[in-house]
Formats: C-alpha cells, sequence, structure tokens
C-alpha cells in the first residue's frame, strides 16, 4: 500500500522561493520513493481544509522562515494529529527566534559569540538608542547584525566601524522586530547537520568564492566551494560536532537540523546559527553533508519522513 | 573526497555570467507577486483594458486567412507588411522611418542584446543613464562593458556630464537613453538637450541607441522629437508594441542605418532564425484598421488616472523629506529618500505590509540608489494604488522614527 503524505512548501515569508526550491526536489524524491506524495502550499487557498482533503498520514515541512519554522504550522499539524517531520512547536519557536535561542545556549553554556538584542520596541519606546555604543564596547568589532527571526542570511550585515551599526540594525528590523548583534568569528565556517537514527554526518565546510556567505553565495550554483568533510583537523571537527549537538539538545530539537558553526584563530568552535527546517535546495547544506556521509538526497528524504511516520 | 562542489560546471561558466546570481530582491519578489500585495514593482501594461473580442477576432482571422504563414517559418527581418504597420507608429511620434531600415525582435530586449552582441567587446566603454532601464543593463553586461554613468535630472539626461566625460577622453562605444518617459526615473527630455545630445554624438561619431517604448502614452504636454528624427545616420532606434498593444505578443524592433542593420539581422537569424510569425501576424492586424487607436487612448487615459492617484497619494502620505519626479507618460515615479533609508533592506518589511517597489539599486551598475525606489503606476487600479502608498507612507514614517531613536 503506498502511504499517502504531503510536502508543505511556500509560505508567505521572504524565504518562500527556497521553500518552493526544497519542496519540489523533496516531493520528487519521495514520488521516486514510491510515496503518494503532493506538495501543499500553506499561502494557496485554505490550508487546513486543503490538508484535510488531502488525508495523509504524515507532512514533511520543507517550509522555511516565519510561520514554518516558528512553531506556527508544528502547532497546527499538532492539533490535527497529523504526524509532521522536524522539530516540535516550542522548540521551533525558541530556536527560529535567535534572541531566545541564544539567551538558552548561553544559559547552558553552549558556545556562542558574545551578542547583545536590539529590539525595535525598546528603540521606539524606551528610547533606547544610546545602548548601541555599549554593545560595541561589550562585544568588539567587527560585527554580524542579523534580524532575530529570518533564515538565508537576509538582512544580515557585517559592522567594521561603530559608525555603520545604526544602519545594520535598521536594515535587520526590517525583517524582524527584533536584532542580533554578534561578535563576528575570523575562521573556518562550518556546518553541521543532525539526522536522527544516523550516526554524525561529516561536516561540511563552506568556502564562498566572494568571501561572505550571503544570500547570494547560498543560492547561486557554484558561487560556494563545499569541502564535506571539512578540512579541519579531526580533534576540531570532533569538538564542532560536539558543540552543535550540545546546542541540538539544549534547544530540544527532533528529527533533523543543522547548526552553523565557527572556527576561530585558536580552533575552538562557535555556535552561530541552528536551524529546524535546514534547506533542502540543489546548493543546501544538510544534503551535502548526508550525501558526503553516503546517503544521497532521496534516501535522505525517505529517512527523514519515517521519523514522523512512525510516530502515526 | 575532498571538494564538494553542488555544481559541478563551477569552473566551466563563461565569465559574463558572473554578474548572473541569486538576489535576496528577486527572492522577496516571489512573495510580492502574491495578490494580497499591492505591486508597484513591475511594468506591466493593463491588458485588462484590452477589448477581448476585438483581439480573439484578430487571432482567429490570422489562423483562417494566414494559417499557412503564421504556423510557418519566417524571414528574419519580419513580414513586411508589419515592419509598414510598426513604421506608422513611429510617424505617429513624427518619426519617419522605411521599412527596408527595420529588423522586427522578440521585443526590443531581444534589440538591445543583439546590439550589444553586434557591437560591444569586453571592456568596451559605453555610456547609460544614471540610473538606468535594468533591463538594458542586464542585456548589455553579458557582453561586459564598461559603463560611463551620465547622471539625468528633471530634462533626461545631462549632456553636459556627458560632454565631460568626451573631454576626460572618454571614448565610449555608444550612448543608450530612454528619452521619454525614463524608465525608472519617469523624466523626458527636454527639447534642448535633445539637440546637444544629438550634435555632441554626431561630433564625436558616437551611435545612439534611443530607446522609445513609451512615447505614445503621453497624458499631457507637447510630443518631443524623437533622437531618430533628428539625426537617422547616427541614431539606432528601438520600438516595441508591448505597452501600445500587448508585451504577451513579443513584438518589438530597431530601425537602424544599413551596416548595422545587416548585423542585427543575421544576429537576430543566429539567435533564433526569426520572430514567432503567428504572433507577429496578429501584431500587424491588430495595427491594420483603426481601432488600436480608441484602445490606446482608453489605455492611455487609464494610466493617466492612475498616475494622478498615486502623485496625491504621495503627496499626502510620504513623508516631507522625500522628493519624487512627477511624468508626463509613461509607467513610472521616481522616488529619492533621505539618505538613511536603505530600500533593498526595507523591501522585505513593505512585503510584510503588503506592498511591493524595485530597489533603486536594480538600475545602477555599481551598487547606488540606495535611498531611491521606483514605483510603477501603471497595473494596480486606483483604490490599490492608494493603499498601496498609505502603506509605504506608514512604512516610511516608522522607519524615520525608528532612525531618530537609533540615531540620539
Amino acid at each position: 500500500m503506498t502511504e499517502r503524505v504531503a510536502v508543505l512548501a511556500g509560505g508567505r515569508s521572504p524565504e518562500r522561493e527556497v521553500s518552493l526550491r526544497s519542496g519540489h526536489r523533496v516531493l520528487t524524491a519521495l514520488q521516486a520513493r514510491g510515496f503518494e506524495a503532493s506538495l501543499i502550499d500553506p499561502s494557496e487557498g485554505p490550508f487546513v481544509d486543503n490538508l484535510s482533503a488531502a488525508r495523509v498520514s504524515a507532512c514533511y515541512v520543507a517550509l522555511h522562515g516565519k510561520e514554518g519554522e516558528d512553531g506556527t504550522v508544528q502547532r497546527l499539524l499538532e492539533l490535527l494529529g497529523i504526524p509532521y517531520t522536524g522539530t516540535p512547536p516550542l522548540a521551533c519557536e525558541l530556536t527560529f527566534d535567535k534572541v531566545l535561542a541564544k539567551e538558552m545556549l548561553d544559559a547552558a553554556g553552549v558556545a556562542t559569540p558574545p551578542w547583545a538584542a536590539v529590539q525595535e520596541d525598546a528603540l521606539r519606546d524606551l528610547a533606547a538608542g544610546p545602548v548601541l555604543p555599549r554593545i560595541v564596547e561589550r562585544t568588539g568589532l567587527p560585527l554580524v547584525v542579523k534580524p532575530s527571526r529570518a533564515g538565508s542570511a537576509m538582512g544580515l550585515s557585517f559592522v567594521q566601524d561603530e559608525r555603520e551599526l545604526p544602519q545594520a540594525v535598521m536594515n535587520a528590523l526590517s525583517f524582524a522586530d527584533a536584532a542580533v548583534v554578534e561578535r563576528k568569528i575570523v575562521g573556518p565556517e562550518v556546518a553541521v547537520g543532525m539526522l536522527a537514527g544516523t550516526g554524525p554526518l561529516p561536516l561540511v565546510e563552506i568556502v564562498p568564492r566572494s568571501g561572505v556567505f550571503d544570500y547570494a553565495a547560498r543560492y547561486t550554483p557554484g558561487a560556494t566551494e563545499y569541502h564535506a568533510p571539512a578540512r579541519l583537523p579531526p580533534e576540531i571537527a570532533s569538538a564542532c560536532q560536539a558543540e552543535a549537538e550540545r546546542a541540538f539538545r539544549t534547544l530540544g530539537l527532533r528529527d533533523v537540523a543543522r547548526a552553523d558553526v565557527m572556527v576561530d584563530g585558536g580552533g575552538r568552535p562557535w555556535i552561530v546559527d541552528v536551524n529546524v527546517s535546514p534547506g533542502m535546495t540543489d546548493t543546501s547544506l544538510l544534503p551535502v553533508a548526508a550525501r558526503a556521509g553516503g546517503i544521497g538526497f532521496e534516501e535522505l528524504c525517505e529517512r527523514v519522513l519515517r521519523l514522523a511516520l512512525d510516530r502515526a | 573526497m575532498a571538494e564538494f562542489d553542488v555544481d559541478p560546471y563551477a569552473d566551466l561558466y563563461a565569465r559574463r555570467t558572473a554578474g548572473m546570481s541569486a538576489s535576496e530582491v528577486r527572492a522577496l519578489f516571489a512573495v510580492a507577486s502574491r495578490p494580497d500585495v499591492v505591486s508597484f514593482a513591475g511594468g506591466m501594461p493593463a491588458v485588462q483594458a484590452l477589448p477581448t473580442d476585438h483581439v480573439t477576432e484578430v487571432v482567429g482571422s490570422v489562423l483562417a486567412e494566414s494559417s499557412d504563414v503564421a504556423l510557418q517559418y519566417g524571414d528574419g527581418q519580419g513580414p513586411p507588411g508589419l515592419r509598414e504597420r510598426l513604421a506608422m507608429l513611429m510617424a505617429e511620434e513624427g518619426t519617419p522611418a522605411d521599412p527596408a531600415d527595420m529588423v522586427v525582435t522578440t521585443g526590443a530586449q531581444q534589440a538591445l542584446d543583439l546590439l550589444g552582441k553586434v557591437l560591444l567587446d569586453p571592456g568596451d566603454p559605453i555610456a547609460v543613464e544614471a540610473p538606468a532601464y535594468v533591463g538594458a543593463l542586464s542585456a548589455f553586461s553579458a557582453y561586459e562593458p564598461r559603463y560611463l554613468q551620465i547622471e539625468l535630472d528633471d530634462d533626461g539626461m545631462i549632456v553636459d556630464r556627458l560632454e565631460e566625460a568626451l573631454v576626460r577622453g572618454e571614448r565610449p562605444k555608444l550612448v543608450y537613453t530612454v528619452p521619454n518617459f525614463h524608465n525608472p526615473a519617469g523624466v523626458t527630455m527636454s527639447r534642448a538637450r535633445r539637440e546637444r545630445l544629438v550634435s555632441l554624438c554626431r561630433e564625436a561619431r558616437i551611435p545612439i541607441v534611443e530607446d522609445n517604448p513609451y512615447g505614445l502614452l503621453r497624458f499631457e504636454g507637447e510630443v518631443e522629437p524623437t533622437l531618430r528624427s533628428m539625426d537617422p545616420q547616427n541614431v539606432i532606434y528601438l520600438g516595441t508594441v508591448s505597452k501600445v498593444f500587448s508585451p504577451g505578443v513579443r513584438v518589438g524592433w530597431a530601425v537602424a542605418e544599413p551596416g548595422v542593420l545587416q548585423r542585427l539581422v543575421l544576429a537576430k537569424e543566429a539567435a533564433d532564425l526569426c520572430g514567432s510569425n503567428l504572433n507577429m501576424l496578429v501584431t500587424e492586424r491588430y495595427l491594420s484598421d483603426d481601432r488600436w487607436r480608441s484602445n490606446l487612448e482608453r489605455l492611455v487615459e487609464t494610466y493617466r488616472r492612475r498616475r494622478d492617484v498615486m502623485l496625491s497619494a504621495l503627496a499626502e502620505r510620504f513623508p516631507a523629506d522625500a522628493t519624487w519626479t512627477r511624468p508626463a507618460g509613461g509607467f513610472y515615479v521616481w522616488v529619492r529618500l533621505p539618505g538613511y533609508l536603505d530600500t533593498p533592506s526595507l523591501l522585505a518589511a513593505a512585503v510584510e505590509r503588503r506592498v511591493a517597489y524595485v530597489p533603486g539599486t536594480a538600475f545602477y551598475p555599481d551598487g547606488r540608489g540606495r535611498d531611491r525606489m521606483r514605483l510603477a503606476f501603471c497595473y494596480p487600479p486606483e483604490e490599490r494604488i492608494e493603499a498601496g502608498i498609505r502603506r509605504l507612507g506608514e512604512l516610511l514614517e516608522d522607519e524615520e522614527e525608528l532612525y531618530r531613536s537609533l540615531s540620539g
């Protein structure tokens, strides 16, 4: 008997396009694996009705960004009693919000670069502008400024000079109601993938040809070189792996996830981002990690889906 | 297994593809095309205003009477009957044109690509307006030119700046301009500037590429002579039926002197053998009786009302320190915001508030324009324009407040 499943992709977040690319690839992979899979875009038509009409035994969540990654869709799926891939609502909410995630990681002693949050309400209602110089005193330069709730490096800027900070904060606040200002760690960048029920996946080292792993470097095939496994000494690679696993545990992630890790000059790993819905596009990191670990794309999608089906 | 390239061909791409990459702004447009978003982004003609019966009749009669031609390959230069009709369109603005000097292209966009192919070697300097039509920049960029950006103001390209560049020793291969209702700036080149430009380029032996998609969409004021009519020997003229009929038929054209024309035709044949005969014959038939005029008048009236609504909404809703152009025709208003606003980043917040525009950076090859935005008034109905400008105005007001709180 073929199992009916839905791939959820699209949505109305700025990452809609990325999600549709992830979703179509997952869809094709699952169909090739014999599932009766269809794609449902929560932003097209009445989502709950569409989902109920599809009578699926599980959903593969290939949504990125708001609603798909912040627990909103997951809460609906819980209510509807439909098993789904990935992390449950509360952990989604904590992880997707970089301010909350950093608080959690800090509290658990997971290494994450020195940081501060700038909340839009604080600026508007509490005249918080004058705290910006304090932030720089605390974190040092250079800085990365990113929206608290967004993905794909959208709204992200680098700050070399304190005077660039207000503009960078404004740019980030275009995507979210808070900005995370974080010390930029200089050194190799690696992605650590998590796939439940499988041993650790090889680390993927990210070398953007432009020097900056921004939106264009992420989604233009060929704009970034990936090395898998990463070209790191084994003890540093295992330290990255261990730090990422602590982050996954701390945040309560399930099934699949990805952590982005920067390694500083002293070989120390720092968690710079954690994703509950890792990209599954043709240039995404988790599929590269899986492939390097001998797991092809179709196999990867099926394994993830089976984790949800097993909860049925 | 050391290197893991997700694109095994990464090392094979031609250098000219270097600028072709994914972008955040493009990704946001995917959200902006949703129906609840008022989009001032795309310059889409209001094709809904075309009478469907009329168009259906035209397509039907082409198929009924000339299907053997319409469904066949055609001539690289385009059907002679169509070229006569297109020459007639040019005569509407007082531009004489001989159908023999014309090549029909897949939209004027293909003519831009063919001109690049025929005229540009890598590193060749070309002069474009700053800002410039983004589609021309994309078409030319594939041929790796070096851009000389000539500023414009309310009277169009500031020709003195071009002259200064020539005095500095620059020798652009061509000067590209949209003199009427500029895309994105909305401005129209004054008579005096036209005369200066034509004489300067004639003396310097630099051909002008005159791109005139919007000339017939004039809301008010006197028709300015086309550059082509002022100096046929030195001006390559580009036209399109996208705005007077339909962009869906992809019919544009170039008029040039025989040497350039011959190369354009050969390049066109190398690119796609010939245009779509079906579409070209439909266009010819559409332009063969006078009904297109009344259809166009209705369209122009629609655009004029939309422009009026946008200008008054801007005056009411936009911050006092923003400025914008007042187009006498065409599709676009070009807005300049206070310098602390960054239109590429602001787009995400705009889309969140269900309104979209094109950030100014699209129209400069060098990343300038972060404080500019292009607003197209051609497509959304009047009440949607009002709502969209209100949403944008509120956003800008909030941003201004945020800026003040950040700058202490």
